[in-house]
């Protein structure tokens, strides 16, 4: 770990990247609600979009499984185009019959979606519209999650963006506190906040939080890590609070997480020693899951379709930690400040490719026969019938994979479909 | 603008993609913003397909509408040509690219492929998904075997008598329910009265097969919802008659075969004389008696709800009590048919009011989508399904068709099976005390939500509320105490548990809209019984 600040300024050269653009097969930013909407409990997404955005949502989330989600879309149709019925009249119509149904939400998103996108529909200012009325009971925020601005994980960059901005002002002399921002599953979360709390931080809060009553106060005094590889817009707004980010590969595997936490400790003047001794045990716990692993996936040529961002950091983590070979890495976006430590960390030469051109993308993934590709839900069986491993991208972000505890869980996570198809003889089915 | 937590149809454009994903040699180019591409999982997901969808999405971005979108498609529609290589393509616009007016189809057109390529107009913000699918069809028909079609007042040439009489199997559809195991038996049926299959589509059909369709000397309509509109123009075009009798159930399966030999004068005997289903013998067996009646609500597409509806009746001795459909393109055939059961038909593509009316009906069994699939299982009532939209479920590996002789026994195993078989109901009676048997424990088979209602939630009811949503108004308001409560005294509920547990709900419900609709303040074991001698049929 000594050696990382030293490598973190290494700029990364930009002729590594491969460009590409052409046609993506990504999700729109539309889908991360589908976990957004189980991280904050009193919270509803309604997507201001068509018939195709609630198709997508309740088929990327697979949803038929709960009596009544708390995500909807009000679907947009051509009287609403037309000019035959005033657009937002018709908003706060749905809107009034929602919260009608659903006493128990107290913070609303009306969400963008490619649609009210192109026609200018403007929901920020309905949402103030809306809150006006609604408050106190329900706060109305906005955010756009289109397909034409946000690919998939974009969409929770955009909502934590929005939140940053609302977040209560810290006092100028509050005293200096930590934020941790990016979705985590409460499991997570509870893990980082002991860990932090034995190394004497006790005031750490979590953006987005799991209430919206909970919102983390905010000021100069605000000194934030980003959990997750996607939030440059949101890290944006927070800088405009006054905040400061802390620079910190981020936390998959023993080597990001300790980085991660150690950056966390060293802002708050604590010492080495104690980082060093605190974390100890939960990286000795992780080395022993992720040994479990290691002869599987050891030497392994890995190949990332692009999707969440999530990309780098993972493909660090398999490198370094489990000894795979990254054979391309593509990602829909580098954020080259942000991902400047774990790109430092790459094996050096390792193909980046940022956004997407995916049938010559499935060219150079043929011609390479990767022993296992990381991809959309989308190409994952065909890919599987050419004979070809595959992991779905989106268990990535479905599942618990930040932290020591979970390191082993994340290698699980590739180690699973090898383990598999050797289980099942080889070869193609 | 509507309202929408969960939608029985995508969008039109899924439709188009339906289509194309189910012929081979044709193309979709889309144009299309990056998510629209979550469609692609539908089918290598939902049906397994070991090949990606051959749609190709132009995938345009904020920073392209200010530029040249139409470039943008352009490009894609000759690259896509180029690398697929197809025998003709359809292009298209989604909800987003519909908003900014690019013309799909002048831009195609300027290419001048050496192709058939076939333009779209599938309105994004009107229709829904089946009716997208229709209108691809009928689009791909009409340009595809169009130059063939005679001379307006030609004759239809008689069929040479020497050769077996040829039909076109026109419906099913990648992502239809069942399609691919009715296609096995429909064919089966055919060959048996001596018709060939000219094409089938659109399911494995080419480009070039479409073309031929006319050749045909009558069309099987297996899904009017996919097929109605290309086989309306067929008929007109070449003359050509159709059978629409959907081949569901034994009734339906008899009808259509004498359909088929209707049309073409073979003789039905052979194949109606033989022994066909189990499902005749079953009904019959005494096990089957406790079917009598047994309340059943039905809700899906048009084919598959209605053809449900006479199963269920004339076939199992159940008694329909719902009948509805989210296909308002078929609304008037559902009412038709609900009709004659004396129901009026339940027309909504809003999944609460289906909800809603199940509660408030409380049926032994509910046939429908894989949503009703979930409210019956959360409502604890058993239930299959019938219909799409389709499940991963709904590709079984085995062999499971719903049409034909075979697809009747399905229907017989997957309606009945759920229910409780009838000596065991008796032995659950009989044996009610036994600790295995306890009064709350359920049907081993079914997974039931594990969530009694509050005892006093269940016990107090306002005579303000309406009797047919009580646990409506347990669930969501509290009853005003100083109104009008009935209360359940203890003997009452004593007595109430003694009645075997797959009643017990609807006899709780009988008894308190009784109590309510007479204004009493008390139940009692009288008003139990009295209840029960009011509602008992």
């Amino acid at each position: 770990m000594n050696d990382l600040s030293a490598s973190i300024s290494a700029p990364l050269e930009c002729n590594d990247v491969l460009r590409e653009r052409g046609q993506r097969e990504v999700f729109c930013g539309l889908t991360s609600i589908v976990w957004l909407h189980r991280k904050i409990q009193d919270a509803f997404f309604l997507v201001v979009g068509s018939r195709t955005c609630a198709h997508l949502i309740q088929s990327a989330a697979g949803v038929m499984i709960f009596a009544e989600p708390r995500f909807a879309t009000a679907i947009i149709d051509d009287r609403d185009l037309s000019g035959v019925a005033e657009m937002n009249e018709e908003l706060d119509k749905v809107v009034t019959r929602l919260i009608q149904r659903r006493p128990d939400i107290k913070l609303l998103f009306l969400v963008g979606s490619c649609p009210s996108e192109v026609i200018k529909l403007d929901l920020s200012r309905a949402a103030q519209r809306l809150s006006r009325q609604l408050m106190p009971d329900v706060r109305v925020l906005s955010y756009s999650g289109s397909g034409i601005e946000t690919t998939f994980t974009q969409g929770e960059d955009a909502c934590l963006t929005t939140l940053a901005r609302e977040l209560p002002s810290a006092a100028a002399d509050a005293p200096a506190s930590l934020l941790i921002v990016g979705a985590l599953p409460d499991v997570v979360e509870d893990q980082f906040r002991r860990l932090f709390a034995d190394l004497g931080l006790g005031n750490v809060g979590f953006l987005p939080p799991r209430g919206s009553a909970e919102l983390p106060p905010i000021g100069s005094n605000t000194r934030y890590l980003l959990a997750q590889p996607f939030l440059g817009e949101t890290s944006r707004a927070l800088d405009d609070r006054g905040a400061t980010r802390l620079a910190a590969p981020f936390p998959f595997g023993i080597e990001g997480t300790s980085a991660w936490i150690a950056a966390g400790a060293q802002a708050f003047g604590i010492d080495g020693a104690t980082v060093e001794r605190t974390i100890a045990p939960h990286r000795e716990r992780a080395g022993i899951a992720l040994a479990h692993y290691r002869d599987v996936l050891r030497g392994k040529r890995f190949f990332f379709f692009p999707d969440s961002q999530l990309e780098i950091p993972l493909a660090r983590f398999l490198a370094r930690e489990l000894d795979m070979i990254p054979v391309e890495v593509g990602t829909p976006y580098i954020h080259r400040q942000h991902m400047a430590a774990d790109l430092a960390l790459l094996p050096p030469g390792t193909l980046i490719s940022e956004g997407q051109d995916v049938d010559s993308q499935l060219d150079r993934c043929r011609a390479a026969q990767p022993d296992i590709v990381v991809c959309g839900l989308g190409l994952a069986n065909p890919l599987e019938a050419e004979g070809l491993t595959t992991k779905w991208s989106i268990e990535l972000l479905f599942s618990p994979t930040h932290g020591f505890e979970q390191a082993g869980d994340l290698a699980e996570l590739f180690a699973r479909p090898l383990i598999r198809r050797a289980r099942l003889g080889g070869g193609k089915p | 603008m509507k309202l929408t937590l969960w939608t029985y149809e995508g969008p039109p454009h899924v439709g188009a993609m339906r289509i194309a994903a189910s012929m081979t040699g044709l193309h979709y180019v889309l144009h299309a913003p990056q998510g629209d591409t979550y469609a692609d999982l539908l089918f290598t997901m939902i049906e397994r397909r070991d090949t990606r969808p051959p749609v190709t999405y132009t995938t345009f971005q904020a920073r392209d509408l200010g530029g040249d979108t139409a470039g943008l498609f352009q490009r894609s529609v000759s690259d896509a040509y180029d690398r697929f290589k197809p025998e003709a393509m359809i292009v298209g616009a989604s909800c987003t690219a519909e908003l900014i007016q690019d013309d799909p189809a002048g831009l195609a057109r300027a290419l001048d492929l050496p192709i058939p390529v076939i333009p779209l107009e599938l309105p994004s913000y009107q229709k829904k998904e089946n009716w997208g699918a229709a209108e691809t069809f009928y689009r791909l028909c009409r340009a595809l075997a169009g130059p063939h079609v005679p001379p307006p007042g030609t004759s239809r040439p008689v069929r040479d008598l020497g050769r077996r009489p040829l039909c076109n199997i026109l419906g099913p559809t990648s992502l239809g329910f069942r399609n691919r195991d009715d296609l096995v038996e429909v064919r089966k049926l055919l060959d048996r009265l001596g018709v060939d299959v000219n094409v089938v589509a659109p399911l494995g059909a080419s480009p070039a097969d479409i073309a031929r369709l006319g050749e045909a000397d009558f069309n099987v309509v297996l899904y009017p919802e996919i097929a109605d509109v290309a086989v309306k123009w067929l008929e007109r075009s070449f003359g050509q008659k159709s059978v629409r009798v959907s081949p569901i159930g034994v009734g339906g399966t008899r009808d259509f075969i004498e359909a088929v030999a209707g049309l073409i004068g073979s003789d039905t005997a052979p194949l109606l004389n033989e022994p066909t289903s189990r499902l005749t013998w079953y009904a019959r067996s005494v096990d089957s008696t406790y079917l009598n009646g047994k309340r059943v609500f039905i809700f899906g597409d048009a084919t598959h709800a209605i053809a449900a509806a006479r199963v269920a009746t004339m076939e199992l001795g159940l008694t329909v009590v719902g009948l509805g459909t989210y296909a308002r393109e078929f609304a008037r055939d559902v009412r038709d048919a609900a009709a004659l059961y004396g129901l009026e038909a339940l027309i909504t593509d809003d999944y609460l009011e289906v909800e809603e009316a199940v509660e408030a009906l409380a049926p032994d069994l509910v046939l429908g989508t894989q949503m009703e699939r979930h409210i019956a299982k959360r409502l604890g009532i058993p239930s299959a399904v019938i219909s799409a939209p389709v499940h991963v479920q709904d590709f079984p590996a085995r062999y499971s068709p719903q049409m034909g002789f075979e697809g009747a026994n399905v229907l017989f195993d997957t309606w009945v099976h759920p229910l409780m078989m009838g000596l065991e109901e008796h032995l659950l009676v009989m044996f009610r005390d036994d600790r295995e048997f306890h009064g709350t424990a359920g049907p081993s088979h079914i997974v039931r939500m594990a969530t009694p209602q509050p005892q006093a939630a269940a016990s107090v009811m306002s005579s303000e509320s309406q009797p047919a949503t009580i646990q409506d108004v347990n669930a969501e308001s509290q009853p005003d105490v100083g109104q009008t409560t009935t209360v359940w005294n203890a003997d009452a509920e004593r007595e109430l548990k003694k009645i075997p547990f797959f009643v017990r709900g609807k006899a709780r419900r009988n008894t308190e809209r009784f109590a309510l609709e007479r204004r009493l303040t008390e139940i009692t074991v009288d008003t139990l019984y009295d209840a029960k001698a009011h509602f008992s049929r």
